[in-house]
């Protein structure tokens, strides 16, 4: 579990929890829900680079295709296989199973600039 | 400045019924409920219900309503009153302006259903062509609020309101006392399922809304009616055809009826093509490798584009599936590549309908 109270957010409503130098990475509740019916998720290259703000994964639902952003910048290090099996779990499980993939951050103080779990709800 | 978006007679009720609203060409209607995936399900395998009283009701009365018809459309109409026709209505140069279902009311009326985007130029289109004929032309799309009832089980649920409803054959239309009120029951959809639609005044259609709820039909929006039409192989007028593309082209063919008596609008064009055959034409593809094609996605056949997708969408029952204007020579079978975001997935062409049940 990653329990949303414990997760930093992004504008775009990805989530990312930080365990030392990684961040593991989702998409919110509310994301999941206002995408719906998840149907495929092309996830990031294991090893690729990433910057923070920079389009990383589409999550595809029945209807349309969504950008996902990585809120941190460094190296994907592990991806979820398991939302590729079953792209539903992004809907059931986005706190925990639906986790999309996990970065080794080149700069850890980056993760000091994202919101909140109180002030993203404050957001939406 | 914002075109205010308009709200059909029942937008209150499909967002008290938990729609998610969307402007779609300017309506504000619900692209889905809970999920598409069970709209989608219970349609197939129920019944579900969609407000689609953003398409127009064009009535045609007087002594040449018939001939009319038969010189604007492309089918062979039968003058028998209750019966009703699909067809294709042309511009001179025998590109598609709208596709349409014509209903004979009685030897002198007629209702055409038309479609929401085309409204406007089609009821133009039908006054202008009207001149030197004996029939008046009346759009009378805004009195009209109307419901798709579709699904297996549909007319199941609906004999509690009307029992005869299973003997209305399909394509045919009846006029029914509806909570008091006079309206129309046409047993045809936009599904690829049995079922019917009502066209009737606003308060009666948000009774029978209400009633439906009650009787089980989920509530759908246009998301699930995307995939089902798509599924079916009925094509959307202004994204699978439009005006640069005729009936063949279209892989309508049957719908023009070229040994009809009366002359039609394009039909010396329409039998040239005919004579000649296509150099495009539309067929369906289902992808074999990962992923969801969209509309615009290009069609590749040995590394040259040759097309791009003019509807596509995940469907439940197939995966990912669309329809695309390709070369005349690639048929059912033949294996080509989608384009989504720079990635090649290879697909396979399909003849249409994908889905295909007793209708």
């Amino acid at each position: 579990m990653y329990e949303q109270e414990k997760c930093k957010f992004a504008k775009t409503h990805e989530w990312a929890f930080i365990e030392g130098e990684t961040a593991v990475v989702g998409i919110s509740d509310h994301a999941q829900h206002e995408i719906s019916d998840i149907v495929f998720v092309e996830l990031p290259q294991k090893g690729a680079q990433v910057k923070a703000g920079e389009r990383c994964c589409v999550i595809e639902s029945v209807k349309s295709a969504s950008d996902i952003f990585s809120p941190v910048s460094g190296e994907i290090v592990e991806v979820n296989e398991a939302v590729t099996a079953d792209p539903a779990l992004v809907n059931r499980e986005p706190h925990a199973g639906g986790w999309l993939f996990k970065v080794k951050m080149s700069d850890v103080k980056e993760a000091d600039a994202l919101l909140s779990f109180e002030a993203y709800k404050a957001s939406l | 400045m914002e075109k205010e978006l308009k709200k059909t007679p029942l937008y209150e009720a499909c967002l008290k019924a938990g729609g998610k609203m969307v402007d779609f060409h300017g309506w504000l209607l619900p692209v889905q409920y809970e999920s598409i995936i069970a709209e989608h399900k219970a349609v197939r395998e129920d019944a579900g219900m969609f407000d689609v009283s953003h398409m127009g009701q064009v009535f045609f009365e007087g002594k040449d309503a018939y001939k009319f018809l038969q010189n604007v459309a492309t089918n062979n109409y039968k003058l028998e009153p209750g019966r009703g026709a699909y067809a294709h209505i042309l511009n001179e140069n025998g590109g598609i302006i709208d596709d349409v279902i014509s209903f004979c009311l009685n030897e002198e009326k007629f209702l055409v259903v038309v479609n929401s985007a085309t409204r406007e130029k089609d009821f133009e289109w039908f006054k202008n062509k009207s001149a030197g004929f004996d029939v008046k032309v009346t759009d009378a799309s805004d009195s009209y609020a109307m419901l798709a009832l579709q699904g297996p089980k549909a007319l199941d649920y609906l004999e509690v309101l009307d029992a005869d409803i299973k003997l209305l054959k399909r394509f045919w239309i009846k006029e029914i006392d509806l909570f008091g009120a006079k309206a129309y029951v046409t047993r045809t959809g936009y599904t690829g399922e049995d079922g019917v639609e009502i066209m009737g005044p606003a308060e009666q259609i948000n009774k029978l809304f209400a009633w439906a709820l009650e009787h089980g039909f989920k509530p759908c929006g246009l998301g699930a009616r995307d995939v089902l039409r798509l599924e079916a192989g009925y094509l959307l007028s202004g994204s699978d055809m439009d005006e640069s593309k005729n009936p063949y082209e279209a892989s309508c063919g049957w719908v023009v009826k070229l040994d009809k008596e009366e002359p039609f609008t394009a039909k010396e064009i329409m039998a040239r093509v005919k004579a000649e055959g296509v150099k495009n034409k539309l067929i369906g593809f289902k992808l074999l490798g990962a992923g969801v094609a969209r509309e615009g996605c290009g069609i590749y056949k040995d590394g040259v584009k040759i097309g791009a997708l003019t509807s596509a969408t995940y469907s439940p029952l197939f995966k990912a599936i669309g329809c695309g204007y390709v070369p005349a020579e690639i048929n059912d079978g033949d294996k080509v590549g989608i384009e989504i975001r720079g990635r090649m997935v290879p697909a396979q062409a399909v003849k249409m309908p994908f889905y295909k049940n007793k209708v």
